[in-house]
């Protein structure tokens, strides 16, 4: 059997000799490095099959390469796999992480700078938006390359829009008048609300919604080493009691925690008006919303602003020099404009270089469809994601004390500075 | 030539205890050991501490609160989900049109992982439109309820998830123990003229007893373990009130990386499920009629 089998093989190489993969006899006689890459989707779907297509024309153009591409969930599940991998030392070549898990991963030395890697130039790390770079870069290094990259935006319904009153083509471009907006929007039964003005998600990860409300309040959250936080600033508190008045005084928001997750339904049941959610959202809402709806940058405080969001390429320590430069290869295919651009318009996630807007193909797409371009708009005004060293412990204090305000237990000021007393005790050890 | 008697014990025990041995004992010992010293870093290696983890847990609020909203859940849980089975059991154990399809839905919840029930009753939850809200606006006349996402409502939420999903699987044990019944001893109880309830609180329930106890213990460390639904749904949240031990553990262990901090807080697991075990075993055990 085997012997037949092996047979069959020769024959089929034989018919294939005048591929010029196989012409080439340097390349056939090296063994193809093989490249370890994860990446965070939970099931199959349209997104796994883009990035296998990748994976495979990636092949075809460098034969030296394998990629053997790894499914590893959630962004949470893959951090948690990839650092449970590198402890028990099979740490995958390089992997697809949120730019926010930068600090852990430097701290728990599993990876390597892009910068001085064979291949990685200046001029392609610096070809990227400046906004998504400000979570990809700290001390004068170069850890992450952005690629699956969102940011915050507002989708409105402009059905609701016009039984309202309004003109569905402008969106709120203020603090009060998004409050007019959802006053107008809100629509009442007696008691019941049929349908609400806005709705901001606060539950999983309140603190990234919750950083475009302080950007847009003029206040930063925490500085560029990662080692010390804002949370007691007063500005702080008031971005919050501006989150909590949408709900609790001006009564056009739901209370308590609203779900991230069913947030889009809530939207598509026309239960709420206005909805804040990530960009990479676009194709699902494009393709269920039953209704004509829009896209907006968010709305200014003191000015206008919003974090981004999303996915970082790393490459890990224990990868060896082959690996490390057929992984800036790969990087570098990855985030060609060509390429880039092709992946904003088939995921929402936006394409992480100017050059790739500049593509006829984006330029096409953007015409056709204006909203794609809102979030790359918005890119000006914005900037880091929340991202420190134990970036989970600071995060989930900035979270439970944003949780215990929005569930009415406690106060904006009392709970910040609460929150900004855990950080301090978690963050006082990466100083000096 | 005859084996020993002792060796021809130990060949028998041999592969169920190394088994257990290298995944329960050996582990449970390693985690007690590891919460007398630091995490290690790549820049810091593990120092001994003592009892330092334990003492920075007894500081920790969000600890206590952890392990207040777990006896809350397991005393929530635990009674309804076997008074839940024993109903349904009775139920079904009578002569019935559709017994099967009956059984066969009760039994449904068991058979779905966890994590496609949580996603489920994500829907169920959501306020206004999602079924839940639904319901109690049709019977109730009630407004809508934020039941995962406000204080008061999200670990009740979280409990009948876990009843819904027990129940069902408690009931086919409940089941098997009344056909185990013998009918001569319901019979000579009502030619004796014993009305139906106390049949059932005078022969049926006391011959339950070993099933019962059986069911007790599970349920008691299912509360303790079961919380899948819990990380798909609200991550403990909001603001801790649905946080448990075990997802505490996970949290701390796996999302903090503080495996020092984490072992410390399986040992208090081990320690918790153990003296319920006791517990249970010594009081409830004497009690038990076993034939």
């Amino acid at each position: 059997m085997s012997i037949t089998r092996r047979a069959a093989i020769g024959a089929s190489l034989g018919a294939l000799a005048a591929s010029p993969f196989l012409a080439a006899p340097a390349v056939r006689a090296q063994a193809p490095v093989e490249l370890t890459f994860n990446y965070p989707i939970a099931v199959g779907g349209p997104i796994a099959r883009i990035i296998d297509g990748y994976c495979d024309d990636f092949q075809k153009a460098n034969p030296g390469i394998r990629i053997r591409q790894v499914y590893t969930g959630s962004y949470q599940d893959s951090i948690t796999k990839a650092l449970t991998a590198a402890r028990g030392g099979d740490a995958p070549d390089m992997a697809c992480l949120l730019s926010t898990d930068m600090f852990t991963l430097i701290d728990e030395d599993v990876v390597v700078p892009w910068d001085g890697l064979p291949g990685a130039e200046t001029s392609w790390m610096g070809s990227f938006y400046p906004g998504f770079m400000e979570n990809s870069r700290t001390g004068g290094k170069t850890w992450g390359i952005p690629f699956q990259r969102s940011t915050i935006v507002m989708y409105y319904n402009k059905e609701a829009f016009k039984a309202a009153g309004l003109n569905p083509e402008v969106a709120p471009a203020s603090w009060a008048e998004q409050v007019e907006f959802a006053q107008k929007l809100t629509r009442r039964s007696g008691d019941t609300v049929s349908q609400w003005g806005m709705q901001i998600p606060s539950s999983g990860f309140p603190y990234w919604l919750f950083q475009a409300l302080t950007t847009q309040n003029d206040v930063r959250l925490m500085n560029e080493a990662g080692n010390q936080t804002f949370y007691a600033d007063p500005k702080v508190a008031e971005a919050l009691q501006y989150w909590l008045d949408l709900a609790q005084k001006h009564k056009v928001h739901p209370t308590g925690i609203v779900e991230w997750g069913t947030t889009p339904r809530d939207f598509f049941e026309r239960k709420v008006a206005m909805i804040w959610t990530t960009t990479g959202n676009l194709t699902n809402i494009k393709t269920n919303a039953p209704f004509e709806f829009g896209v907006a940058q968010l709305a200014a405080g003191r000015k206008p602003g919003s974090p981004t969001g999303g996915g970082n390429l790393y490459v890990f320590k224990s990868a060896s020099e082959a690996k490390r430069a057929a992984a800036v290869k790969f990087a570098r295919f990855l985030t060609e404009p060509e390429r880039a651009a092709q992946w904003g318009i088939d995921t929402g996630y936006v394409a992480t270089s100017p050059e790739a807007w500049e593509t006829a193909k984006m330029k096409d797409y953007v015409a056709a469809f204006p909203a794609a371009a809102v979030a790359r708009d918005q890119l000006r005004h914005a900037v880091a994601e929340l991202s420190t060293h134990e970036n989970q412990r600071v995060t989930k204090a900035l979270n439970d004390g944003l949780q215990a305000v929005l569930t009415g237990r406690s106060q904006p000021q009392p709970a910040m500075a609460a929150a900004q007393a855990e950080a301090e005790r978690i963050l006082r050890r990466y100083r000096g | 030539m005859r084996m020993p008697r002792f060796l021809h014990a130990w060949l028998m025990l041999g592969p169920a205890l190394l088994l257990l041995a290298a995944f329960t004992h050996v582990p449970a010992l390693a985690t007690l050991w590891h919460a007398l010293f630091s995490t290690p870093t790549p820049r810091r290696p593990a120092v001994f501490v003592g009892l330092n983890n334990y003492a920075a847990l007894a500081e920790d609020p969000i600890f206590w609160q952890a392990l207040w909203n777990n006896l809350l859940y397991a005393l929530g849980t635990v009674p309804m989900s076997i008074a839940l089975a024993l109903a349904m059991a009775l139920w079904v154990n009578g002569r019935l049109r559709g017994r099967t399809a009956m059984r066969i839905a009760f039994f449904t919840p068991t058979v779905l992982p966890m994590i496609a029930v949580a996603n489920l009753w994500l829907f169920f939850y959501t306020p206004d439109y999602g079924m839940i809200d639904r319901l109690t606006r049709l019977l109730l006349g009630w407004g809508p309820t934020n039941w995962i996402g406000s204080q008061e409502t999200a670990l009740g939420a979280m409990m009948a998830i876990a009843v819904w999903k027990e129940a069902g699987f408690f009931m086919i044990f409940y089941l098997a123990a009344l056909q185990a019944i013998p009918p001569s001893l319901l019979e000579a109880a009502s030619l004796e003229g014993a009305s139906r309830g106390r049949i059932f609180w005078r022969v049926t329930l006391p011959l339950l007893g070993p099933t019962t106890l059986f069911i007790a213990v599970n349920a008691v460390i299912n509360s303790f373990r079961l919380v899948d639904h819990i990380l798909v749904m609200t991550q403990g949240g909001p603001d801790n009130a649905t946080a448990l031990l075990m997802t505490y553990i996970y949290e701390t262990g796996f999302r903090f990386w503080d495996t020092a901090q984490a072992s410390a807080l399986t040992g208090v697991l081990l320690a918790v499920l153990a003296v319920i075990a006791a517990l249970q075993f010594s009081l409830l055990g004497r009690r038990t009629h076993y034939r």
